[in-house]
């Protein structure tokens, strides 16, 4: 077992892994942060991504290890309090999910693409995008939700 | 994923010193070809050596023609430097279509080339570019170090410190991508170099990345697509899976080939 310390959602935490234990494994099944989702558990479908020191990656395809000492930003701490941040509220307000499995990942993702360039086409928002996989909704909702959440967060600069 | 022993390097001697003392020690770069792997118990190492925390194998610098890329710098890195951009626009693109954007945070260039998946896109950059590969023990020059299906010329305890690659006077990158994987089905490099044309291409060989001979003699006479209707002699064995047979390989190295040379100007 190896002691795994980083930052998650601005809070220090700590846990006993064995080295082989991914990080995903370790914000749901340590941690208890359930809101990261595994869904291929093989980089396709993104439904496992987070932010490790301010960078979008595939927490299935990234160990605890390689992550200790980083700033990890999960789903659960992009909200303020009860205040959804604008992205989240861009997905409910556009119906940009359906079953919602994907959701967090497409969110974390989406947040990371317009922080880089607020002022993507939608054709860009899809490439950006094209490490996330949606079984329910076509995507058009999607787009239009990250188009939307770009411009409520240009809105709240 | 079997259980193994984890060391983070805090330099390249000391992860060489960890290769050395393990009984079969993996090299992990960015991980995203590893981590698959170790998860389908394809390998299984007795101890994994983490270059993440050796900051002098990341970056780029820009001296006179020769652009020098860091090791462990991410596909991110390279598509998004304004120095690789200006300098080889033809890499910076091809890092910008590597798997996907999360992919691209965490994979290195290293890390591609020293696995040298027979589709990857990397190797077709080094060998069409001709380019250096810097270890900690010497210098390989591209078109000795790809070896074959996953095999390099590195040696069991040597690792790569950075790509060396000459500016080209032009030159571009045509990748026709698996719609599922990104990986390239055919990928082709055309680099007009101060010494002549290269043509690399990835995603086709049976044994990975290689030169087009009769391209580049084709070229280098007329550097036109229409100077690439001819017949791909000496061509070694290609790929035949389940993408696509080897005749269709064959075609896409045409038709890609093509389309780079077009899109060079």
């Amino acid at each position: 077992m190896t002691n795994v310390s980083m930052t998650v959602n601005g809070r220090p935490v700590s846990a006993d892994v064995e080295p082989r234990t991914l990080l995903v494994e370790y914000l749901r099944e340590n941690i208890g942060l359930t809101g990261t989702h595994v869904g291929c558990d093989t980089s396709q479908c993104g439904a496992c991504v987070i932010h490790v020191d301010g960078k979008s990656v595939k927490s299935c395809t990234m160990l605890a290890v390689q992550a200790a000492g980083c700033e990890v930003t999960t789903i659960e701490g992009l909200a303020n309090g009860d205040d959804l941040h604008p992205m989240q509220a861009a997905f409910r307000e556009n119906h940009g999910l359906q079953c919602g499995f994907c959701t967090p990942g497409m969110v974390m993702s989406a947040v990371d693409l317009v922080t880089k360039n607020p002022d993507l086409t939608d054709t860009e928002i899809r490439d950006g995008l094209e490490g996330n996989i949606c079984r329910c909704t076509g995507y058009h909702n999607i787009v239009k939700s990250v188009r939307a959440g770009s411009n409520a967060m240009k809105a709240a600069e | 994923m079997y259980e193994f022993n984890y060391h983070k390097a805090s330099s390249v001697s000391d992860a060489e010193q960890a290769l050395r003392n393990a009984s079969d020690g993996k090299i992990v770069a960015g991980g995203q070809t590893l981590l698959p792997t170790l998860k389908q118990r394809l390998a299984s190492p007795s101890d994994l050596i983490d270059l993440g925390g050796c900051s002098e194998l990341c970056g780029i610098s820009v001296d006179g023609d020769t652009v020098t890329i860091g090791a462990m710098t991410t596909h991110a890195m390279v598509a998004n430097s304004a120095e690789v951009q200006s300098a080889i626009p033809a890499l910076a693109g091809l890092a910008s279509n590597i798997g996907d954007a999360q992919v691209r945070n965490l994979g290195t260039i290293g890390g591609s080339i020293a696995n040298n998946d027979p589709a990857a896109d990397y190797p077709a950059a080094c060998l069409g570019l001709g380019a250096v590969i810097v270890t900690d023990k010497r210098e390989i020059v591209a078109d000795d170090f790809f070896t074959g299906l996953f095999e390099t010329a590195l040696d069991e305890h040597e690792i790569i410190t950075a790509i060396r690659f000459p500016k080209p006077e032009k030159a571009c990158y045509q990748k026709f991508p698996n719609p599922a994987s990104r990986y390239a089905l055919v990928g082709v490099m055309v680099a007009k170099m101060s010494s002549g044309v290269r043509v690399a291409v990835t995603g086709a060989g049976a044994d990975g990345v290689f030169r087009v001979d009769a391209f580049e003699s084709a070229l280098d006479g007329s550097f036109s697509a229409s100077s690439l209707d001819i017949e791909m002699v000496h061509l070694p064995d290609l790929l035949e899976d389940i993408h696509g047979s080897p005749g269709y390989r064959e075609n896409l190295i045409r038709v890609m080939g093509k389309r780079a040379v077009e899109a060079c100007g």
